[in-house]
């Protein structure tokens, strides 16, 4: 299939809504020809499958809409429908997330195209309704392409092409697609929608991979052995690494069939950067870029870095952008208590710059843990102590936690 | 139940599963699993729960299985299953998939009365047109002969072992026919491996009801190291359970109950064989005194009065 | 099979070739094994129709018995698969199947 090279957005947009990222999600899934969908509901997800159960009811999504008894069988039901050759949806948070992760890794283990929108939630305890990235952070293990969206737009854009990274031959591995809980699950952007012939275009069924079929009877789901079960894993694993060039291929021809921008870090005045914040998720950059900017007004050679591809880590792009700055601070929205430094994204950053024999100094920042509210000023201020660090040579040596109350 | 085989002469030579599964000499569940695939034929997909079957069958690189088959985890059979009926509606619908391939759970009681009874009661509330078999060997056998919510009152296992203050599983057997039949299902039924010309007419019986909805089928599968008795009494301590009235071979047919022979001559309390004919063979109720063996004859009578009373309100 | 490196195997663990466990010879594991007496064997099936296995074979032999009792099936233990559960042996109505101990028997 050749999705047509056009010149002109306008001819493959249909319609611009103001949606939700959620409702953009929603609307991402109505225009794959999703054949089952398996809801439960958690917040800030609710939207999604609320959306997504008119759209069936309507018959304007012909699928088959499984409200399940819970997030663990939520994640089942998708896996039982995609080992049968269907292409599924579902989507969680928090709680849910937590609820189905072993689900998680067996449905990586089992190289199912699934394909799960996950609007970030803290994790209990305590309770918490409100957005972060600890449950997604919390998944980060489990053998799935992990993409990390910062917009409602960039919600609709991704799942489309979640579909297409999962189903390719050469991947055949689940896909998430998360983004800010509440912060933009909940509120309403611009987003335009594609014709559905061209998204349908850009994702062609893969009827050639494995599945339940009686005609070609397999087994899938075995115990194995020491003796086996390592090299089953390291397909997965292996798998996963070589996605990301998949994954450039896809955001390539993305970019062409829908005239769009998107590459697996997003690179906002780093050229010359001289303090770059790693941001990922809408809340972050978008204050992110703002306090970039209003540094830059004063003098600051300030850039910001957003990460978009998380899983796998795309360690050469990332240390491509900040490999001239001369400190850089990671913004963490999930904790990884006991480690070295409390924050998830800090440890990839820094193993990424390791592994290029690259030193530098790299901060560690937590900030918007459970929807604590992040100002730009909190970033400029950052950028303000990174140019001082920068002079004195002293940085942190430990997580530096914004915005609590101390 | 339709009658499709009436005799041992008419039951299917084709086999469909095994051998070369790692089951123990001697397997209840493993005669139980042979028949419940070769009375469904080769259009079946086959959701199992992880446990004794699921082990032994698909030890890496074989597979006892010559149908579709998936294995998820442990609690989510019916959840898995629900999603493989459904996957098969649409792309049914849509024209991408010619299939009449229908689908049976294969779970034990430990992914059935315990862990696996939320996604279970899931599947049969939503109406999934699968077949859920429960294969009883009344523990959890697979990991080593631990009691679940389907082990029998007094029972040794290894988690509800014959002390000093504790003799036994405290609690009674669930059970788990009244639950699924409260979910209003099109057809539920007990069956037994010692019965298995009973056993084959309720899977393919069960199978033609898929269109209306989810079917139910307990089947009793003793387990030799489990129960603690010689491998080759298998299938005679299974037909004592029936023919002492331990475990009752009825159906819930859309709405009526109905007794299986020999069970349907068991109302009668004299028509029964003792129930020390049961226990007396297997070392799990070797401990028992006197008094323990009349206060299981007591549940047993009380059992048989509650059917008694089901079969009144919907016989 | 051991020299199979990851690039081998299909993804997924999965296993394609249907109900190739048939290759994993179980008869390795018994201590005893049923012999059946064909002349006393009355083909009534139930030994065939309880085998845990299957280790019974319904096969469409001809067998007259030495009293001329002429039947069209004989069933035949599957060595290569028997574990020696005796439940054939402790089912059959007539006692036309005896289990022998492997060795010394």
């Amino acid at each position: 299939m050749e999705a047509k090279v056009l010149g002109i957005r306008e001819e493959v947009v249909k319609e611009r809504l103001g949606l939700t990222s959620n409702y953009a999600a929603a609307y991402a899934v109505k225009a794959i020809d999703v054949d089952v969908i398996a809801a439960y509901p958690i917040t800030p997800q609710t939207t999604i499958i609320e959306k997504l159960a008119e759209f069936v009811a309507n018959g304007e999504l012909d699928a088959e809409y499984i409200p399940v008894e819970s997030e663990h069988s939520a994640l089942s039901a998708v896996v039982g429908a995609s080992a049968a050759g269907a292409r599924v949806f579902t989507a969680t948070a928090s709680q849910g997330l937590e609820f189905m992760h072993e689900v998680l890794h067996i449905t990586s283990g089992l190289r199912l195209p699934v394909v799960m929108a996950v609007p970030g939630r803290a994790l209990s305890a305590p309770i918490s309704i409100h957005g972060d990235y600890q449950d997604i952070m919390n998944a980060r293990d489990a053998g799935w392409v992990m993409i990390i969206a910062s917009s409602a737009q960039e919600v609709y854009d991704s799942i489309i092409m979640a579909y297409r990274i999962a189903e390719d031959q050469r991947v055949l591995l689940p896909v998430m697609v998360s983004y800010d809980g509440f912060l933009m699950s909940h509120t309403t952007e611009p987003v335009e929608l594609y014709h559905e012939e061209y998204v349908r275009k850009f994702t062609p069924r893969n009827l050639g991979r494995y599945r339940l079929d009686p005609r070609k009877p397999i087994t899938m789901g075995v115990i194995a052995s020491p003796d086996w079960y390592y090299e089953i894993k390291y397909q997965a694993v292996h798998a996963l690494r070589e996605s990301k060039q998949v994954i450039k291929e896809v955001h390539e021809e993305f970019n062409k069939a829908f005239s769009t921008n998107y590459d697996l870090v997003e690179k906002y005045m780093v050229d010359d950067a001289d303090y770059v914040l790693i941001t990922y998720g809408g809340a972050s950059s978008g204050n992110a870029k703002e306090a970039a900017r209003r540094a830059r007004e004063r003098g600051l050679r300030a850039g910001v870095v957003r990460i978009r591809l998380f899983r796998p880590f795309p360690a050469d792009e990332l240390v491509n952008a900040v490999k001239d700055a001369k400190i850089v601070a990671v913004i963490d929205r999930a904790l990884t208590p006991g480690d070295v430094y409390e924050g998830p994204v800090f440890s990839d950053v820094v193993s990424a710059l390791y592994s290029k024999d690259i030193e530098k100094p790299v901060m560690s920042v937590v900030h918007g843990i459970s929807q604590r509210t992040m100002l730009a000023d909190d970033f400029y201020n950052l950028y303000k102590m990174l140019d001082e660090y920068a002079k004195t040579g002293e940085y942190p040596r430990s997580t530096v936690f914004l915005g609590l109350r101390s | 139940m339709k009658v499709y085989f009436r005799t041992i002469k008419d039951l299917p030579v084709e086999e469909r599963f095994g051998p070369g599964q790692l089951t123990c000499a001697g397997c209840g569940p493993s005669i139980a699993v042979r028949w419940l695939l070769k009375a469904a034929g080769s259009d079946i997909i086959v959701v199992n729960a992880t446990g004794c079957i699921e082990v032994t069958t698909t030890s890496y690189p074989y597979t006892a299985w010559s149908i579709p088959y998936l294995h998820v985890a442990f609690e989510n059979a019916a959840a898995a299953a629900s999603g493989v009926e459904s996957a098969l509606k649409a792309l049914r619908r849509k024209g991408i998939l010619d299939t009449k391939a229908r689908v049976m759970v294969i779970a034990g009681d430990g992914g059935t009365y315990d862990i696996g009874l939320q996604s279970l009661s899931g599947m049969l509330e939503r109406g999934h047109g699968v077949l859920y078999v429960l294969y009883d060997n009344e523990a959890y056998m697979n990991t080593g002969i631990q009691r679940s919510g389907g082990t029998p009152h007094f029972a040794w296992t290894t988690t509800s072992p014959v002390g000093s203050k504790l003799r036994g599983k405290v609690q009674r057997k669930k059970d788990i026919m009244s639950i699924v039949i409260g979910h209003h299902i099109p057809y539920a039924a007990t069956a037994n491996i010692a019965y298995p010309i009973d056993l084959a007419n309720k899977v393919k019986t069960a199978l033609d009801y898929l269109d209306e909805g989810p079917a139910f089928i307990h089947v009793l599968a003793p387990c030799p190291p489990g129960w603690r008795y010689p491998e080759e009494m298998t299938v005679e301590i299974a037909r004592l359970a029936t023919e002492t009235g331990y475990f009752p071979l009825y159906e819930w047919d859309h709405g009526r109950i109905r007794l299986n022979p020999p069970s349907n001559t068991h109302l009668d309390k004299s028509r029964r064989k003792p129930i020390i004919e049961f226990l007396k063979r297997q070392g799990r109720f070797s401990h028992l005194t006197e008094e323990d063996v009349r206060e299981i004859e007591r549940e047993i009578d009380e059992y048989w009065d509650y059917l008694a009373r089901l079969l009144k309100a919907f016989g | 099979m051991m020299r199979l490196t990851w690039k081998d195997l299909p993804i997924g663990g999965f296993v394609i070739e249907p109900g190739n466990a048939r290759n994993n010879l179980t008869g390795t594991w018994r201590t005893e094994r049923p012999v059946i007496d064909q002349d006393a064997c009355t083909r009534c099936r139930i030994c065939w129709m309880y085998c845990p296995e299957p280790a019974i074979l319904e096969l469409n032999k001809p067998y007259t018995t030495r009293s001329g009792k002429k039947y069209d099936v004989t069933y035949e233990v599957d060595y290569d698969h028997c574990k020696g559960c005796g439940i054939c042996a402790h089912e059959c109505p007539v006692k036309a199947i005896k289990m022998v101990p492997e060795v010394g028997g």
